[in-house]
C-alpha cells in the first residue's frame, strides 16, 4: 500500500460508498462486456475503461443532474456513472432497439437526452467544439450550469482542442475540461507525440486554471472536480483539470497491445482506483470485507440482468433504417 | 420592390433576428467588420455582440460550437467565410452534425444552419474560388440550399431556420451584387422544389446558385435562334426534386446539366444517373453537361473564365443536343 492510498477519504459515507459502489459497477459491467465479445455477441469496436473508473465516477458525482456531459468512444464509464440504466447500455452494444441509442450506436455511442449524456464521439476531440456550444447556449440563455467534457491526452494534440480552449476562455464560457491523461494515443506514448509532454502547460497558454489530479484515486478525482465546476459555475470562465489515469486493457479488442512494458501495466494495477477507495475505508473502519463483498455481488447482480434485458431485447425492423435522418414534422 | 440579392439576404438575418431571441449569428468578421460580403453591415451595432459574435479563425470550433448551441436550445447561424474554409469543418459538419440525430436513435436534432460563400469569378485564384455544393449534398441528414434569385434570397432563411434539423446554405459570391425585383412569391419558399424559370419546349438546362444566371443568357440566345429552352433553378440540393427535373425531360427530351463543380463525381453525374434512370426511353439524345474544367481556378482572367461555365458553352450543347436529335 502505497503512502498515498492512506490519505483520509474526506467524504460523508454515503458518498464514498456511492463512488467505490459505481467503480465497482463499471468494473464488472466492462470485464462481462469483454467476455461478451469473445462470444460474440458484442461486436465492433470495444474500449474497456478498465482502470480508469475513477475518473468518470468522482468527476460526474460532482455534476448537478441537468448539467450536461460530453465524452469519447471509451465511455461505458460515464454513461453509467450518469444513471443510465446498464441494460440500456448492454442492449445497445447488443445493437437492440432497446438500446440507448437504439442500436444505432453502439459502444462508441451513447446518447442519453434525459441524462444530458451527448455522446460517446469516435472522433478524437470531436466531442470539445460542441460542449463549447452547450456552455455557449447556456451562458446565452443565462442559465448557471457547467457542461463537462472528457478526452483524452491524444486530443490534446488536435486543433479541435486548442480551438476549443481558446473559443471558451475567449467567451469565458461555462466548460470543464477533464482530460483522461491515460497516456497512450492508441499506441503512441504521450512523449512521442507532444513536443511539450507538459499537458497542463499546454491548457495554461489558454489564460484558464488548468491543473493535474491523480486519476486513480477518486477522492482526488471528485475533490478536483468539485473545484473545477464551482469555478465554472460562478461564471469564471473554463477550468481544465488532466487527470492522471491508466487503462490496463489494450486499447480495443484488436490491440496486441505490444507498446507497453509489463511491469508498468502492472505498477498502474497496485494504484487501482477500487483498491485505494477500499482499502483506506477498510482502514477507517467505515467499510467491512462483507459489505464490500455485498457490494460487488450486487453490481454482478446487475450485470446479470443487463444481459438478460440484452438478450431478450429486439432487433429494430429493417425498414426502420433511415428513420430519425431527420425530424418529424410536429403533428 | 428593387433590391440587391446582399439586401435581400441582409433583411432576411435582420427578420429572423428581430423575431427569435433564440437567433444569433456567429463568424468570422461578421460583426465589427460588417461581414465579409457586408451581409451583416450595421447588425453589430443594431444587435450587440452577443448575438452577432465575430470569432476567431477556428472554423471546426465555431461550427462545432454551434452544434452545440443548436442542441442547447439556440437557434445559431454560422457564416463561414468561403466553401473551401469549411472543408476545415467539414469534420464537424459530416461527422457530428449531419448524423447527431440517427446515431442517437432519435433523441436529438440540431437545428443549425450554416451560411457560407461559394464560387468563382471574382480572380480570387483557387483557394477562394471553388464549389464543393456537391460534398455537402451527398450527406445523408442535412439539407443543402443554393439560393439563386432574389426571392430565395430572402425567402429560405426562414424556413431553414424553422427546421429541426441541419441546414447548409450556399451564396454564390457573384449574386451579392445582383440586382431584381423582390416578388410576394418569396414568402413561398420551401426548402424541397427546383423552380422552372423559363418554360420551353425543346431542351432543360438544369441549373443552381451562379450558373443559374449564365443558363437563363444562354436560354435568351437560343431562343433568338428558334430553339426554346426550359430552364429549372434547383434552388435544394439535397433532396433533390426529382419530380420537376424528370418532369420536364419527359415534355423537352433533352437535358443539358450546368454545374460550377468539377464534372467528376458532380451534382451533374448525380442529376444525369436520376434522368437516365427514370426517363431514359423518352430521351432523344444523350444528356450533356457543362461543368467546370478540371482544375483548379486560376488567377489570370482569360484563365479562369475558361475554367468556368459559360453562356456560350451552355448554347453550344444545347445546340449539339438539337442537333443530335
Amino acid at each position: 500500500m502505497t503512502e498515498a492510498a492512506l490519505a483520509p477519504v474526506d467524504l460523508p459515507d454515503a458518498l464514498a460508498l456511492e463512488l467505490l459502489r459505481d467503480m465497482v459497477r463499471i468494473r464488472r459491467f466492462e470485464e462481462r462486456c469483454a467476455d461478451l465479445y469473445g462470444q460474440q455477441k458484442i461486436r465492433g469496436f470495444l474500449h474497456l475503461y478498465i482502470g480508469e473508473e475513477a475518473v468518470a465516477v468522482g468527476a460526474i458525482h460532482a455534476l448537478a443532474p441537468d448539467e450536461a456531459v460530453v465524452a469519447t468512444y471509451r465511455e461505458h464509464g460515464h454513461a453509467l456513472a450518469r444513471g443510465v440504466p446498464a441494460g440500456a447500455v448492454m442492449a445497445e452494444m447488443y445493437g437492440k432497439r432497446e438500446g440507448c441509442s437504439r442500436g444505432r450506436g453502439g459502444s462508441m455511442h451513447l446518447f442519453d437526452a434525459a441524462r444530458r449524456l451527448y455522446g460517446g464521439n469516435a472522433i478524437v476531440g470531436g466531442g470539445l467544439p460542441l460542449a463549447v456550444g452547450l456552455a455557449l447556449a447556456d451562458k446565452l440563455q443565462r442559465r448557471q450550469r457547467a457542461t463537462a467534457v472528457f478526452f483524452g491526452e491524444g486530443a490534446v494534440a488536435e486543433g479541435a482542442f486548442h480551438e476549443s480552449m481558446n473559443l471558451a476562455s475567449l467567451w469565458r464560457l461555462p466548460v470543464a475540461f477533464f482530460c483522461e491523461n491515460n497516456f497512450y494515443a492508441m499506441g503512441t506514448a504521450l512523449a512521442r507525440s507532444h513536443a511539450q509532454p507538459d499537458l497542463c502547460v499546454q491548457a495554461g497558454a489558454y489564460a484558464l486554471p488548468a491543473v493535474r489530479a491523480d486519476g486513480m484515486d477518486v477522492v482526488a478525482v471528485h475533490a478536483a472536480a468539485r473545484r473545477a465546476l464551482e469555478h465554472v459555475r460562478a461564471g469564471n470562465g473554463p477550468y481544465f483539470v488532466e487527470f492522471q489515469t491508466y487503462r490496463y486493457r489494450a486499447h480495443s479488442m484488436f490491440d496486441p497491445d505490444l507498446y507497453r512494458d509489463k511491469a508498468e501495466i502492472e505498477s498502474w494495477k497496485r494504484r487501482g482506483p477500487i483498491h485505494n477507495l477500499t482499502n483506506r475505508l477498510k482502514a477507517e473502519g467505515r467499510l467491512t470485507e462483507e459489505a464490500f463483498l455485498a457490494l460487488d455481488a450486487e453490481a454482478l447482480r446487475e450485470v446479470d440482468e443487463a444481459v438478460a434485458f440484452a438478450e431478450a431485447g429486439t432487433w429494430e425492423p429493417v425498414e426502420a433504417l433511415a428513420s430519425d435522418l431527420h425530424t418529424p414534422a410536429a403533428a | 420592390m428593387r433590391m440587391t440579392y446582399r439586401e435581400a439576404m441582409r433583411a432576411a438575418l435582420r427578420e429572423a433576428l428581430l423575431a427569435d431571441p433564440r437567433v444569433f449569428l456567429m463568424g468570422e468578421d461578421v460583426g465589427k467588420y460588417g461581414g465579409t460580403y457586408a451581409v451583416s453591415k450595421g447588425f453589430f451595432d443594431e444587435f450587440g455582440p452577443e448575438r452577432i459574435r465575430d470569432t476567431p479563425l477556428s472554423e471546426l470550433a465555431f461550427v462545432g460550437a454551434g452544434i452545440g448551441a443548436a442542441l442547447g436550445g439556440m437557434r445559431p447561424i454560422v457564416e463561414v467565410m468561403t466553401v473551401n474554409f469549411s472543408l476545415l469543418a467539414l469534420d464537424q459538419i459530416v461527422n457530428t452534425a449531419a448524423l447527431y440525430r440517427h446515431m442517437s436513435g432519435g433523441q436529438f436534432s440540431v437545428p443549425l444552419v450554416i451560411r457560407m460563400a461559394t464560387g468563382a469569378g471574382r480572380q480570387l485564384a483557387a483557394q477562394h474560388s471553388h464549389s464543393f455544393e456537391n460534398w455537402y449534398a451527398h450527406i445523408p441528414g442535412i439539407t443543402v440550399l443554393a439560393p439563386a434569385t432574389i426571392d430565395d434570397a430572402r425567402g429560405m432563411l426562414a424556413p431553414a431556420l424553422a427546421d429541426p434539423d441541419p441546414v447548409v446554405i450556399f451564396e454564390h459570391a457573384l449574386l451579392y451584387n445582383l440586382e431584381g425585383e423582390l416578388s410576394e412569391a418569396w414568402r413561398d419558399a420551401d426548402l424541397r422544389s427546383a423552380k422552372v424559370l423559363r418554360s420551353g419546349g425543346d431542351a432543360t438546362i438544369v441549373a443552381y446558385g451562379g450558373t443559374v444566371w449564365k443558363a437563363l443568357e444562354a436560354a435568351a440566345t437560343l431562343a433568338a435562334d428558334g430553339i426554346e429552352a426550359e430552364v429549372i433553378d434547383l434552388r435544394v440540393l439535397r433532396p433533390l426534386d426529382d419530380a420537376t427535373i424528370v418532369a420536364s425531360v419527359r415534355k423537352t427530351r433533352r437535358a443539358v446539366i450546368v454545374d460550377e463543380g468539377w464534372r467528376s463525381g458532380s451534382l451533374a453525374a448525380e442529376i444525369m444517373a436520376r434522368i437516365v434512370e427514370q426517363a431514359f426511353y423518352e430521351l432523344d439524345a444523350p444528356l450533356a453537361r457543362v461543368c467546370s474544367e478540371e482544375v483548379p481556378i486560376p488567377y489570370a482572367k482569360h484563365l479562369e473564365e475558361a475554367a468556368l461555365p459559360q453562356p456560350a458553352k451552355i448554347v453550344a450543347a444545347v445546340r449539339a443536343l438539337a442537333r443530335g436529335g
